[in-house]
């Protein structure tokens, strides 16, 4: 009597492990590129506790660059034409790319028109993709834009539980503000990613940001101005980044200005921009240009050919020019050298010391 | 007031015409050249599109010639005109000029910023003769349009080469002298009858090119070229997707836009990108629909819903097999160049009429 129970027992076992290994997990490719850098834990999570298995193409190299270059027009700036490179990198390892349509994330501002265009660029890009979740990310009109845009996501891969949806919406927003408070400390995006999903502690990168108040009285301070896609993405832009650090300079970029700070600004400019980063870095420099003493220089990376940073970099230029902070605007390409750039940075570092000094000293 | 504005093809004569009755000084731009391109160029950031930098040399004219107002007005994102106005101001009081700036959002977007702005310029006069001369103005701008449209087609049959274009100079300087209702009217008359003595063959059946992109390259014929009158003259004809009128008709008054090129673009591009992304890629559709043999592509260096539009061009040149020229503009690009490129593309097209002619036979 047992033993037929133990029997049924086992092929009960293996029949629904054998059901659940046919129901194989669902993957779906997230592009490390453009909005991955200020949404990914908010994605990620989302899709995870949905059921969905999430892959990460390979940090931007060589090979995703030249993809990209291949496929897409060459008026395209950089960020988009590597964007593209990862879309290709994920294409024949996952079920789903996701590349949301992002519209509007503040309710307000849209993103450059790049943005709103780019699932119809990929998919006419002229290579076989998966299926794409373009689904509409607006948070302008009505309330529940936000969910909305969780409903449709579940949708598009087949998760109709609404209690699960919901759970997976509440999880996601939950990583996604611990992810802004991190980012806000002064830890990098990817760090940042990092010590959300548990490989590191944030301890680890403790010594970073404002921890270091007191000493870093002392240190030239450097305004990196960009797109956190640019920036981040020290491919695209040449290490900047890592490359001031190493000239022993403190580094803010906008994600560590409290976003409550920076709207203050939208009040105080004239005309704000119509995109939700450039206003961001426009506000950012703002703000730090109005704390006098905080920074001695803006550096303002911009990708060539951007339309909407020709106007953001001429507002920074003449608002730098207006408060006496030196300020330098780096245009990145796929040709950019990592020399040159090495190049530009020491001379306009030397410049700020020797500033900091002959101020010291007058 | 001494107001100065930007030059925009046929809109120029309009603008001056409209300031005047509401007794304005109107300082009219000439039409931009080179130097004034060069003189935009080297106030403006480097990536803003050529129309940013066009206008603003003529800014820079204009001011020199003690304009101490300017006009002008754009849209509200997600494209950059909008953001021109400010921008604009910005350089020029940096570079220290004292002036009014009185810029238009588009009404239904920012009501009571508009009513302001229109308040401002309409001083003492009354809304009703506002209205009044704002209507006298679209009539003239129908005939100029109507102009147009008979040049565009008269030119590729002329039988002596460069009469249209004489044509065309003349009947645009009488409809410039034309400035009340009746006057209008009657120079209408007489400048299309002074279009149709120019004579032409009308047997000949010559290639169709349909152009398409960003606003102020189309119209301006200094910002591309001349693009229109060279087509013409290598025996092409031409059709814009925007003519003022229509214009005004679709995009001024209503946010919404031209309806049809948007929704023959779903397809392709389901989002407004700004600009005129989204038409562009709907004209492609629809020249093709409607027989043409080739459509171009006008648009600054930089143009972002351009760009857009373009990365969809090589899969709808294929899916409604009609070829597609790119031309973007900046202040490096050369006549010459842009002359080789156009007789290719001619070629290309006269190539595949007659093979398919041929096969048709
Ligand atoms: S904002 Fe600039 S860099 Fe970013 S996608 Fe648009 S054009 Fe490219
Ligand atoms: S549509 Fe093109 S030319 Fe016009 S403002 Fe936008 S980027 Fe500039």
């Amino acid at each position: 009597m047992s033993q037929t129970s133990l029997c049924l027992f086992c092929a009960f076992i293996i029949i629904f492990t054998g059901v659940k290994y046919l129901k194989r997990q669902i993957k779906v490719g997230i592009p490390r590129a453009l909005s991955y850098y200020t949404f990914y834990p908010l994605w990620r999570v989302f899709l995870e506790k949905l059921g969905a298995g999430v892959v990460v193409s390979t940090a931007t190299n060589r090979k995703i660059l030249e993809e990209g270059i291949k496929e897409t027009v060459n008026d395209a700036c950089i960020p988009i034409k590597v964007f593209h490179g990862h879309v290709f990198d994920l294409a024949g390892r996952v079920d789903f790319i996701f590349i949301p349509r992002m519209i509007s994330a503040d309710g307000k501002s849209t993103f450059c028109p790049k943005f709103l265009g780019l699932p119809d660029m990929v998919r006419f890009a002229g290579v076989a993709l998966p299926v794409l979740i373009d689904v509409r990310y607006n948070r302008k009109g009505f309330p529940g834009g936000l969910l909305r845009f969780f409903l449709a996501v579940a949708a598009k891969i087949g998760m109709r539980n609404p209690l699960t949806q919901i759970y997976a919406a509440i999880c996601a927003i939950h990583k996604q503000k611990q992810y802004q408070r991190l980012l806000l400390k002064g830890l990098k995006p990817l760090e940042a990613i990092e010590v959300i999903f548990g490989q590191k502690k944030s301890h680890d990168f403790a010594g970073k940001g404002k921890n270091q108040k007191t000493s870093s009285e002392k240190r030239t301070t450097v305004a990196l101005l960009g797109y956190p896609y640019a920036i981040y993405d020290s491919f695209i832009s040449a290490g900047v980044y890592d490359k001031l650090v190493r000239l022993g300079v403190e580094v803010i970029t906008f994600e560590q200005i409290p976003l409550k700070e920076m709207r203050r600004f939208s009040k105080i400019m004239p005309q704000n921009f119509f995109w939700y980063y450039s206003n961001q870095v426009c506000w950012a420099g703002l703000y730090l240009l109005e704390q006098k003493s905080s920074i001695d220089g803006i550096i303002h990376i911009t990708a060539f050919g951007c339309g909407p940073d020709a106007m953001v970099d001429k507002t920074l230029e003449l608002e730098a020019k207006y408060a006496g902070v030196p300020f330098l605007s780096l245009t990145i390409d796929e040709h950019t050298g990592e020399g040159g750039v090495q190049t530009r940075l020491e001379a306009f570092v030397d410049m700020l010391h020797a500033r900091k000094t002959i101020n010291r000293a007058g | 007031m001494k107001v100065a504005f930007g030059h925009m093809g046929t809109l120029t004569p309009i603008m001056e015409m409209i300031l005047e009755d509401l007794g304005h000084e109107a300082i009219t731009p000439n039409r931009p050249t080179r130097q004034t391109l060069a003189l935009g160029a080297k106030h403006a950031p480097e990536f803003a599109c050529i129309p940013f930098k066009i206008v603003l040399g003529t800014y820079l004219e204009c001011l020199k010639l003690g304009a101490d107002t300017l006009v002008s007005g754009g849209g509200y994102g997600p494209c950059r005109a909008g953001l021109y106005g400010e921008l604009h101001r910005r350089i020029l009081k940096d570079l220290g000029y004292e002036f009014d700036f009185i810029f238009f959002w588009p009404p239904l977007k920012k009501p009571f910023h508009f009513y302001k702005q229109l308040h401002k310029l309409k001083g003492h006069h009354s809304w009703v003769y506002l209205w009044r001369i704002i209507k006298k103005a679209y009539s003239k701008l129908a005939v100029l349009d109507d102009l147009e449209m008979m040049a565009q087609r008269i030119r590729p049959r002329e039988l002596k080469h460069g009469s249209t274009s004489k044509g065309f100079e003349q009947a645009m300087d009488m409809m410039r002298q034309a400035k009340t209702g009746p006057e209008i009217a009657s120079a209408g008359e007489e400048a299309r009858a002074l279009m149709q003595k120019v004579p032409f063959d009308d047997t000949r059946q010559p290639l169709k090119v349909g152009i398409i992109g960003e606003i102020y390259v189309q119209l301006e014929p200094f910002a591309n070229y001349f693009l229109e009158e060279q087509l013409g003259h290598m025996g092409v004809e031409v059709r814009r997707s925007i003519y003022l009128t229509s214009y005004t008709r679709h995009d001024i008054l209503s946010t919404r836009g031209d309806m049809g090129s948007r929704t023959l673009a779903m397809p392709y591009l389901a989002q407004k990108v700004g600009g005129h992304g989204q038409n562009s890629v709907g004209d492609i559709i629809r020249y093709a629909k409607n027989g043409y043999n080739g459509v171009i592509q006008l648009a600054p260096f930089s143009c972002i819903p351009e760009i857009v539009a373009k990365s969809l061009v090589p899969r709808l040149s294929k899916d409604y097999s009609i070829p597609v020229l790119t031309i973007f503009i900046d202040e490096q690009t050369g006549a010459a160049g842009i002359q080789t490129r156009l007789e290719a593309f001619v070629d290309l097209m006269d190539q595949r009429r007659s093979r398919s002619l041929l096969v048709g036979a």
